[in-house]
């Protein structure tokens, strides 16, 4: 039975949302730029989506100047504790508006949607609406709410991977996403019931509390957090959750792949890092009695297996979107890895390992729209001999590939040293996961150099065709990217160190 | 200068790169004139080089200067990381006697391989730039005296190398290209553990803080005691030992893991064979005598017996391998297996006979085998063909080659007077004098019979008797009614030409003069490598425990 609030409170509630909404301008900022995005499709009947995608871009750019402005803000809940305002959460957001960008860049790219869609108005609107779903899933901090921000990015998700209408793989992709989506939806919020009813409460802090106070049953708290864990794993695409990734990579238009590929993943492991170290209570050596051990092993064979899983069938793919898909779920396990050394320099090492993946997988992404707006396919065996006709596609490429093995002097080489240094920096404990994160790596680079082998080994199909030029902007944003891969391989010290200073978390004693 | 010797390469890529690709010869011209240059530097930094100063390790008190010359010391990367200190990665350039030597054999190798790549004709440009990034890695691998500088230096071989072999090699060459790649990036991985491992065990005594400098971690006293790769850590020590010696010996490479070598050699075009034989497979011993000895004495120590083992498998095995081959290339990417054999027996000996042996074998080898597939080069451009049976009688028809094949085979088999003879005797004499390998190099002696044994049938079956019937060329009688032969479509001179005379005839030089007075090169390593026995050497250990 609900009571009706009382005076005073409704007052308190109003200056609540008063309060809270200065520290929630990006978010109201986002939100406008959606509904804008739709009128403006209305009123241009949807014949400029070249204005549309521009917008979209200045409009996201936009926002990068109030997200800067929240650094002076001081961390702290908002709203009741259903929200919070950390240095985390802005990465995130910063994060997630860059990976937005990307997806538009790429979809302006991307000659199908010319032929395959008639009107792309709410194109953009949902990539700005999943873009407000990832942005509070980084910074929710209760239950309800990250239930609430996940659908958000979700349903968007399932649109924007079916949005090749005619496209019978497109939509086949959106549906198995649904499907899958919906279950593993579920499972989490069983598993979130599962914690109110041991703790009566939906603040991550509060239920961190409760659980440290009062102690429950371990049985009850494993399964709640393997029916979490689900949820989790569907999102950043681990093992064994993985199993719509590869069709709906392929399926989905290339932008989508791209774009749930970095920052639906990013999401997921915001969402991971932030419940998983605020909820298991903790302490000056945290997490060393309290289910601490049950989830961390969980998590560590859900990352050893998504990196042998993930490599090991990658080997086989013949399709470039499905192979990457493959890579994805093993880069998963690899981030596993930084979340499972459980303190600053892993928290670190995973936001540093996703500023990687964010540079090296759009530049993949790019590429590989560029070549198949010439040859219209992504099969292997089409690459063939690619290499002569579009050299610096090729070597930009190669660079991002070698980037994704995790070669130096790339920005993933990087990403893995700090992963590798997080696992080693607590002695031997973690040196069979290492062991596992090197080993695989190796097997990732015989698939990822099938591509350039493909591109520059081999000889075309028709070989008298001229090198083809895919014009000065594409050529410039592909040498960008790629010596940005270089560059942050030799001189990484800005993105860690914003990595690091991106590392705290909002209730989080003992960073 | 180390910095300028190592970057020039990629300078003169990055000129290359601006270049249109049909001027041929203009890119050729640059990377000419870059690796003149860089040889030009290197003997400027041998005539510079004080070789009464050791190396090895920082003087007392952790410094290097005094101790390691040319050195380049800038901080690179300097990172908070909270609760675990600062990070630091530096740019840190040195030679010692063990570099210096190979810095002035990849100076040398680099420009024959560039006077070697003038007969590419496919995609020049592609080719000249991946060429010049391999030499500055190389280059770099050899100047790193900082372990992640070192490791970059080192994976920055794999890619120009994959392409290299997969472009413009024979037609197994995808196969060849990624198995290289493969097994080098395995061992390398490895590497990269240890690496990390090793950070978080050595302190920098100059600044406190954690480093990765390969001078500080030579040194056992600046390891923190209870740290993963710490003195007492007896166990993780023996590990990373053991991984980073496969590591290394991949690249040697040691056997069982050589198997990569005669396929990448066979597909390899001529100037990357030279380069591989020349300069990359020393870069497996150079690490051993870098990184994995001196950093884990007392590990080396207990396996020196092993290591003198495998050095003996690598010398007979390789040499069985050669004499059972029918194609030439692959007889000597065997020879070259066997011959470096010979190092790791030196090293194993662990004492100045055998370590001086080995690093004089390391620069020897790579003169000779450069020179020994320079030559193989020569007849497959002209019989496109590498089978010892399809040739016969050549010396009569080629004499000019014949008599550098002769030089070069005399000197790879160790016949006094060549280079090859000293290092193989000091390896010996090294080997003998160790209790530990004393058997194992009374068994290696049988490596030098089986090696005159493959290098003198091949000779007798290529160039003495008479042609074949089924032989790759024609006899002609020409109009001074002399008898010639004729390679199809080969329309260039038959004999050594100008430009080949060029790449064999300074090597010729060095080999005869090196086997005749060793101590231009010998006198640069005396030092470091006394120094590098007294690292190594037991007495040592137990001081410092």
């Amino acid at each position: 039975m609900f009571e009706l609030p009382s005076g005073a409170e409704i007052q308190n509630i109003i200056a609540s949302l008063k309060a809270g909404a200065g520290s929630f301008i990006p978010e109201i900022y986002l939100s406008i730029l959606f509904m804008a995005l739709i009128l403006v499709d209305l009123a241009t009947k949807g014949r400029k989506p070249i204005l549309l995608g521009w917008l979209t871009f200045a409009g996201l750019a936009g926002s990068m100047f109030f997200i800067h402005q929240q650094h002076q803000m001081e961390a702290g809940e908002l709203f009741f504790g259903m929200y919070v305002l950390d240095e985390f959460a802005i990465f995130f957001k910063y994060f997630f508006v860059v990976s937005a960008m990307f997806a538009v860049v790429l979809t302006m790219a991307d000659r199908r949607f010319d032929t395959e869609v008639k009107s792309i108005g709410e194109y953009y609107a949902l990539i700005v609406a999943m873009l407000i779903g990832m942005v509070m899933m980084a910074a929710a901090s209760d239950l309800l709410m990250v239930f609430l921000s996940m659908e958000l990015v979700s349903l968007s998700a399932y649109v924007l991977s079916g949005y090749f209408k005619r496209d019978g793989r497109s939509s086949e992709a959106a549906l198995k996403y649904l499907v899958y989506g919906a279950v593993s939806s579920g499972l989490m919020i069983y598993g979130f019931s599962l914690i109110y009813g041991l703790t009566a409460q939906t603040n991550l802090l509060l239920i961190s509390a409760e659980l440290a106070e009062h102690g429950y049953d371990p049985l009850v708290m494993m399964l709640a957090t393997l029916l979490i864990l689900a949820g989790f794993g569907y999102k950043i695409g681990a093992v064994p959750f993985h199993f719509w990734s590869p069709d709906v990579y392929e399926g989905a238009p290339t932008p989508v792949t791209a774009y749930l590929s970095v920052a639906s993943k990013a999401a997921g492991f915001a969402l991971l890092l932030r419940f998983f170290y605020i909820v298991i209570p903790h302490g000056l050596s945290p997490y060393e009695d309290i289910a601490g051990s049950e989830w961390l092993a969980l998590l560590a064979i859900i990352s050893v297996a998504s990196m042998i899983y993930g490599n090991v069938v990658a080997i086989w793919q013949k399709n470039v979107k499905r192979l990457l898909a493959y890579s994805s779920i093993a880069h998963a396990g690899y981030l596993l890895l930084g979340v499972i050394v459980m303190d600053s320099i892993g928290t670190q090492a995973v936001l540093f390992y996703l500023l990687s993946y964010l540079l090296m997988n759009y530049g993949a992404f790019y590429v590989i729209i560029l070549i198949s707006n010439r040859t219209g396919s992504e099969n292997l065996d089409d690459y063939r001999g690619l290499g002569r006709k579009m050299p610096l596609a090729g070597a930009a490429l190669t660079v991002f590939l070698i980037s994704l093995v995790g070669l130096p002097p790339t920005v993933g080489f990087i990403g893995k040293l700090f992963i590798f240094s997080a696992l080693l920096s607590k002695g031997s404990l973690y040196v069979g996961l290492a062991l596992v994160g090197i080993m695989t790596s190796v097997i990732s680079l015989y698939y990822y150099m099938l591509i350039p082998l493909n591109m520059f080994l081999r000889e075309s199909l028709e070989p008298n065709e001229r090198e083809q030029n895919p014009g000065l902007f594409a050529n410039v944003l592909m040498a960008v990217l790629m010596v940005l891969t270089i560059w942050f391989g030799l001189f990484f010290e800005p993105l860690s160190e914003f990595a690091h200073y991106s590392s705290a978390l909002f209730g989080l004693s003992f960073y | 200068m180390l910095s300028l010797i190592v970057f020039l390469p990629i300078i003169a890529g990055l000129v290359i790169l601006a270049v249109p690709s049909s001027q041929k010869q203009i890119i050729r011209m640059v990377s000419l004139l870059a690796a003149v240059v860089q040889m030009v530097l290197a003997v400027m930094i041998w005539q510079g080089y004080d070789p009464s100063l050791a190396g090895i390790t920082a003087v007392a008190g952790g410094s290097p200067e005094g101790s390691f010359q040319f050195i380049e010391r800038l901080p690179w990367i300097s990172l908070d990381l909270g609760s675990m200190g600062s990070m630091n990665i530096e740019y840190f350039l040195g030679v010692d006697g063990l570099s210096i030597t190979m810095v002035i054999l990849t100076a040398l190798v680099s420009t024959i391989g560039v006077l070697s790549s003038w007969t590419i004709q496919k995609q020049v440009k592609g080719y000249f730039l991946l060429y010049n990034l391999l030499a500055t890695a190389m280059m770099g691998c050899f100047v790193a005296l900082d372990f992640f500088l070192f490791y970059v230096f080192w994976e920055l071989m794999l890619l120009p190398m994959y392409f290299l072999i997969g472009m413009w090699g024979g037609p197994n060459r995808e196969y060849a290209a990624i198995k290289f790649f493969l097994y080098t990036l395995f061992g390398s991985v490895f590497m990269l553990l240890v690496m990390i491992a090793l950070y978080f065990s050595v302190i920098d005594p100059l600044t406190g803080n954690h480093t990765f400098s390969l001078v500080a971690m030579a040194s056992q006293e600046n390891y923190i005691h209870d740290a993963i790769l710490g003195p007492e850590n007896v166990m993780w020590r023996t590990v990373a030992f053991i991984v980073l010696f496969i590591g290394f010996a991949i690249k040697v490479p040691m056997f069982p893991f050589h198997t990569w070598l005669p396929d990448a050699h066979v597909e390899a075009p001529t100037p990357i064979s030279v380069i591989l034989a020349g300069v990359l497979l020393k870069l497996g011993t150079y690490g051993m005598m870098r990184i994995n000895f001196p950093l884990f004495p007392e590990v080396f120590q207990a396996s020196m017996y092993v290591i003198g083992v495998f050095g003996a498998i690598n010398i007979i095995y390789g040499a069985f391998c050669a004499l059972a081959q029918k194609d030439l290339k692959k007889m000597v990417a065997y020879s070259s297996i066997s011959h470096m054999g010979y190092v790791l027996l030196g090293l194993a000996a662990g004492n100045s006979e055998g370590m001086t042996g080995a690093l004089y074998q390391m620069f020897n080898h790579g003169t000779i085998t450069a020179m020994l597939f320079l030559l193989v080069g020569v007849i497959y451009d002209r019989a496109h063909t590498r089978q010892i049976e399809k040739f016969g009688g050549l010396a009569t028809y080629m004499p000019v080659y014949f008599g550098v094949v002769m030089i070069a085979w005399f000197a790879s088999l160790g016949l006094p007077g060549l280079s090859g003879f000293i290092s193989e005797a000091f390896v010996f004499v090294g080997a003998f004098s160790s209790e530990v390998t004393r058997p194992i190099a009374i068994v290696s002696v049988l490596g030098i019979v089986f090696g005159a044994a493959y290098l003198l049938w091949s000779l007798q079956r290529m160039f003495l008797g008479k042609r074949r019937d089924d032989a790759a060329y024609d006899l002609e009688i020409g109009e001074d009614g002399h008898e010639h032969i004729h390679f199809h479509d080969w329309k260039g001179k038959l004999d050594l030409d100008a430009r080949e005379l060029a790449m064999l005839v300074p090597l010729a030089v060095i080999i005869i003069f090196l086997g005749i007075y060793p101590m231009p090169i010998m006198g640069l390593m005396t030092s470091s490598i006394n120094k590098l026995v007294q690292v190594l050497a037991p007495v040592a250990m137990a001081a410092i425990n």
